[in-house]
């Protein structure tokens, strides 16, 4: 919503304030202003002149001489190209050391151009006639400029005077961003309201009276609201008689300052009282209603329909029309038709002011595709009262400018004018809610440049229609802390009740994973929870796979982002493609994000949200880097047994026998594994990149903080070291399983120091050797009880045919 | 005799003076001071002295054995003194060769953002809750008295599953959720990721990250909400941070209002980081509306509150100056290392 100074000042004449003064004080009670701009801010010493002399430039033919009458007893001389001045014209003449905004080709040069005297082809030359684009305008604003060349002022205009002032300029713009709820801000007339009472000066409302020229509207118009819901309220009056003719000066120069291009009379004042009342208007040429009646009506289904802009709409029946005897003739709210539009010969017209559902107006100009000035006021739900005021401003404008003859009265179809919103007055709580101490007077001096009366027998605050955002004891709270001061406010922290600040244990053991991951080199990366179905294709998943079941958007921003993933490794791949690709080496990242698994489709609950501990590297570091990470976060997790690794997890995206379930205590909680060739290449990965997914829910199960001092060992320690020869298809994982059973409570620890495949091992065969540690906690072992151990540890070895070396 | 014992001292104490290393030192001990040395054998041949001169003399040998003893010490000390010179000579090494770091990870720029956050309201006493981001609109929009066919519930800001169910476009369902449990009083942060139905450019993302707070007790005041945020803008931008509060409208709550901040890099002067103005937008606040208490449960008659919310994101851009909203989610890592 944009508004010029002037504008408002016309409400609020004692408003006396600098453009920054006015910013700051609006913004501060509830009308934040954007920007603003001075309309006058790169012009500088341009005055009125008249032109007395003409003569041709001896040295140039498209060049004159002018001599310029810029006051009483001073008179200039301008060399000018400029085609269209002749003797006697008055124009706007910057003087020596002044500044224009731009060229006159309507570019504008920021800081402006600052003009001085010269000599142009010999013949001196003192300041410069100017043209609107040179004033920083435009044709569009100022349609009685000319076309080409300098701007020429009435008849009337004052030699010596103030250009500036003259053309409307010496004025502010102030571009404000109004809140949804403050409908009645979206007018030049709420705005004023709101800078009376910030300003605490008078506000006056135009005075509005209509003179009327006899007859009956009635006789020319019947109206008939099928769908009261969608209109609530229609009013319409009727001016015949029209004479088209341009708009006065001061409404052109108040609708060029909002940026409104003046057309003429007729529509200059339906936009003027759309500025001024916020209430959109239209204007029907009667004579092309037929019937000489307007229905509101529903569309019918697949109805089409061509707007004034000259193209044909399809509508459903969720559209309201305005209809007469036999056609439609405009959209609701939206636009009117083609065929009723007021033409250079209308005589006779027809002024709608009504009020519509905005959220209805909202959806069908969302359907149609078409938001006009008059949709995105109509959505924000008007007043009904406005309807009837603007109407009647706009007939009192119409008799002012001469530009109709109004008839009598006024069709008012009404569903009813609402009872005025009473709220009852609480002081106290109003005080309790903001933790101030205001008393009753203080703040009823603030209501009442809001209009909002206070009834002193009933206790009880009055809202006025317009303010349809105050409907409770909070909402005059707002009012009162608005013109208190929101700075005025003390500050204080909550008092009560103690209560402890946490965080729960599950982002606890979320902060462990990131804490060891960076300790392991894994920087923390973040990717979108939505991606593309073709994933599970990128992935090698099969058509049966339980990933393949995801939650769909139903209004994704296109395909790649339009399922919810089940699976958090894509993000991972493409992250790490994507250092790939720009040359990083050694990347390791990391993840801690949600999978979104749905427990039924189509999606009736809301689906299992898993966080997802994904690591991803490349570069220096293998399959045992990656379990390492694992290990050493689940050991500060205190999930001391022994993680165990399944090598068939059977993921498609893994290397096949490079990968490896991870389980703990039994239970499945992640996987990890080389990326399978195949996949690395499809996402642009040139080297082995290794992944581990830790399911964080079923980690945070088993995870603990708690720690026990278990004492330093006393007694020594004996070690064993054995080698043996095994099938090349046991795994360690078998042998060390062995060992953990059998070496019972002495044993300590075991490590693996060696394996061996090749020469002097027979083909099919491995070689392993362990260090076995055994302590007891409690005495010095004997040689009897370690060698008891360690015979049960051999047996067991050899079940899985390992041959012992000597 | 006397000149026997003056000669070894002589010729010990140059003996002693000559030597070049500990070894040398040694020698003249185990010679002069030795069970076989010379001194030794000079008492063995006490019996040559008289014997009424034997306890001075005896005296003067163990004075001398004293002597030598002393002077030896000392150049021993003086030699030890000497190597460990010359070994603190040879070990000089380059300090300003590379230093051999261990390759430690980065976190994320957000969650930086989010520690410092968390770390503060935990502080003030803060639970910090979490929700689901796949959310009903139920909790997401009406609880939050965002009725049907609000604008804000339009399908140009909402990704929708399905009419009930949506990704949520803020956490405050989180904080309806905590409401509806009825343990009051609360004081929570629910910090998470959301979603909005933006296109990817430098300044907008369709995932995101919000940190919303809210306070439930009886005779919570909108002085109490200026008072912690206050505080909170100090811990996290600085104690020189002033704040601004602008009446705003959320549907949420009632009053509302928008906070600035002074802007921490020119300290209100104003600079091209603040626009000139000498301030930045940073959230949106307001005491919870009494119809949302309500809906959740709660009798607004005995029980206020406020609520606010930040976009972590928001934070992060502003305090590490990050130019372009897309490099947080691209991880390259030559980016994630600045932090």
């Amino acid at each position: 919503m944009n508004t010029s100074l002037s504008w408002i000042r016309a409400y609020v004449p004692d408003l006396n304030v600098s453009a920054q003064e006015f910013t700051d004080a609006m913004t501060l009670s509830g009308s934040k202003v954007e920007g603003f701009t001075k309309l006058d801010e790169d012009l500088e010493h341009i005055i009125i002149g008249q032109i007395e002399k003409i003569e041709r430039h001896p040295d140039a033919d498209k060049l004159i001489v002018c001599q310029v009458k810029i006051g009483e007893q001073q008179t200039i001389q301008i060399v000018t190209g400029a085609p269209n001045v002749k003797e006697g014209d008055k124009v706007p003449v910057v003087v020596d050391g002044g500044r224009v905004a731009g060229g006159h080709d309507g570019k504008l040069t920021p800081g402006g151009i600052r003009i001085k005297k010269g000599k142009l082809r010999g013949i001196e030359s003192n300041g410069m006639m100017c043209s609107i684009e040179e004033l920083g305008s435009s044709r569009e604003m100022y349609p009685e400029a000319p076309e080409l060349g300098i701007y020429i002022f009435p008849e009337d205009a004052v030699i010596g005077a103030d250009a500036i002032e003259a053309l409307g300029l010496r004025d502010v713009v102030f571009e404000f961003e109004i809140t949804s709820n403050r409908v009645d801000c979206y007018s030049v007339l709420g705005l004023a309201r709101e800078a009376a009472a910030t300003f605490k000066k008078e506000f006056k409302a135009p005075v509005v009276e209509v003179k009327g020229s006899g007859g009956d509207v009635n006789d020319y118009i019947k109206v008939e609201v099928k769908d009261t819901e969608l209109c609530p309220r229609y009013c319409a009056r009727v001016v015949k008689n029209i004479r088209l003719a341009p708009s006065p000066e001061w409404m052109q120069r108040r609708l060029a300052s909002v940026g409104i291009r003046p057309i003429n009379n007729v529509v200059d004042i339906t936009n003027y009282v759309m500025e001024e009342y916020g209430q959109p208007m239209h204007a029907y040429d009667l004579d092309t209603i037929a019937g000489k009646q307007i229905i509101v009506r529903r569309a019918a289904q697949d109805e089409k329909f061509v707007t004034l802009d000259g193209q044909e709409r399809t509508l459903d029946d969720s559209v309201l029309m305005i209809c007469d005897g036999e056609k439609a003739v405009g959209m609701a709210g939206i636009m009117g038709g083609e065929n009723s539009m007021i033409t250079e010969d209308v005589h006779t017209m027809l002024f709608e002011a009504a009020c519509f559902d905005g959220t209805n107006i909202r959806l069908s100009s969302k359907k149609v595709g078409l938001r006009t000035e008059a949709s995105g006021k109509f959505e924000k739900g008007l007043d009904p009262n406005n309807a009837e005021a603007a109407i009647n401003r706009a007939c009192q404008l119409i008799e002012e400018l001469g530009a109709g003859e109004v008839v009598d009265g006024m069709v008012d179809v009404c569903a009813g004018i609402k009872e005025p919103v009473r709220i009852p007055f609480e002081p106290e709580r109003i005080n309790g809610l903001l933790g101030t101490e205001l008393d009753q007077e203080q703040m009823l001096s603030y209501f009442g440049p809001l209009e909002i009366r206070y009834e002193e027998s009933t206790k009880e605050l009055t809202i006025p229609s317009f303010r349809q955002d105050l409907r409770c004891m909070a909402d005059i709270a707002e009012e009162v802390a608005r013109f208190y001061g929101y700075d005025n406010i003390p500050t204080t922290l909550p008092k009560g009740e103690a209560t402890t600040g946490k965080l729960p244990f599950y982002l606890r053991v979320e902060q462990t994973a990131r804490d060891m991951a960076e300790f392991c080199g894994f920087s923390q990366g973040m990717t979108y929870s939505f991606e593309s179905p073709k994933v599970f294709d990128r992935l090698l998943l099969p058509p049966d796979a339980k990933e393949r079941k995801a939650v769909v958007i139903s209004n994704p921003l296109g395909e790649d982002f339009s399922i919810m993933r089940t699976i958090s490794l894509n993000g991972m791949l493409t992250s790490l493609s994507t250092n790939y690709n720009r040359r990083n080496k050694n990347v390791r990242l990391y993840e801690l994000g949600n999978i979104y698994l749905p427990k039924s489709l189509p999606l009736q609950e809301l689906p299992d949200e898993r966080m997802q501990f994904t690591l991803g590297m490349y570069g220096d570091g293998d399959f045992f880097t990656m379990k390492g990470v694992v290990e050493e976060f689940l050991d500060r997790l205190g999930m001391n047994k022994k993680e165990t690794y399944d090598p068939k997890s059977g993921k498609p995206f893994l290397h096949p026998g490079r990968q490896a379930a991870i389980l703990y205590d039994g239970t499945q909680i992640g996987y990890m594994g080389e990326v399978h060739p195949t996949v690395a290449v499809s996402y642009g990965i040139g080297d082995r990149a290794y992944v581990a997914v830790l399911d964080m829910p079923s980690i945070v199960e088993r995870a603990t903080f708690d720690r026990k001092y278990e004492g330093i060992a006393r007694f020594p320690a004996v070690t064993r070291d054995i080698s043996m020869v095994v099938p090349k298809d046991v795994m360690v994982g078998q042998i060390e399983e062995i060992i953990a059973v059998r070496g019972g409570k002495i044993l300590e620890s075991y490590e693996l120091f060696d394996v061996y495949e090749g020469a002097q091992i027979q083909e099919g065969y491995k070689s392993v050797a362990y260090s076995i540690v055994f302590r007891a906690k409690d005495k010095t072992l004997e040689e009897a009880e370690i060698t008891t151990v360690m015979k049960k540890i051999l047996n067991g070895l050899q079940s899985l045919g390992a041959e012992l070396r000597q | 005799m006397k000149e026997r014992l003056q000669k070894i001292k002589e010729e010990a104490l140059a003996r002693i003076k000559a030597s070049q290393n500990p070894e040398a030192l040694n020698d003249v001990r185990v010679s002069v001071l030795g069970k076989k040395g010379e001194l030794t054998a000079l008492l063995k041949s006490m019996k040559e002295v008289a014997p009424e001169e034997r306890p001075a003399f005896g005296q003067l040998v163990n004075d001398t054995r004293a002597e030598i003893e002393r002077v030896m010490e000392e150049a021993k000390k003086q030699m030890e003194q000497i190597l460990l010179e010359m070994k603190l000579k040879t070990e000089v090494i380059d300090v300003t060769l590379p230093a051999k770091k261990n390759a430690i990870g980065h976190r994320h720029p957000n969650t930086i953002a989010l520690e410092e956050v968390e770390r503060i309201f935990i502080g003030m006493g803060y639970e910090v809750m979490e929700g689901p981001e796949v959310e009903y609109d139920l909790y997401n929009f009406e609880k939050l008295n965002i009725p049907a066919n609000h604008p804000a519930k339009d399908e140009q800001d909402t990704f929708y599953i399905n009419k009930e169910i949506v990704l949520r476009t803020q956490t405050s369902p989180v904080q309806a959720r905590a409401m509806e449990k009825g343990k009051l009083p609360i004081r929570m942060i629910s910090p998470g990721r959301v979603f909005r139905s933006d296109e990817v450019d430098a300044t907008h993302s369709p995932s995101f990250h919000q940190i919303e707070g809210m306070v439930i007790d009886k005779n919570i005041t909108f002085a109490d909400l200026k008072g912690t945020l206050e505080e909170f803008a100090r811990e996290l931008f600085g104690a020189e941070t002033k704040t601004k509060f602008r009446p705003h409208h959320f549907p949420f709550t009632e009053p509302s209002a928008e906070v600035d901040v002074s802007c921490f890099k020119c300290g209100g002067k104003g600079c091209r980081f603040c626009k000139g103005s000498g301030w930045i937008e940073i959230l949106g606040c307001g005491m919870v509306h009494p119809h949302v208490l309500e809906m959740c449960g709660i009798d607004p008659k005995e029980y206020t509150g406020f609520a606010f919310g930040v976009g972590l994101e928001r934070i992060a851009l502003l305090k590490y100056e990050i130019d372009d909203m897309r490099l947080l989610y691209e991880n390259d890592i030559r980016f994630l290392r600045q932090f």
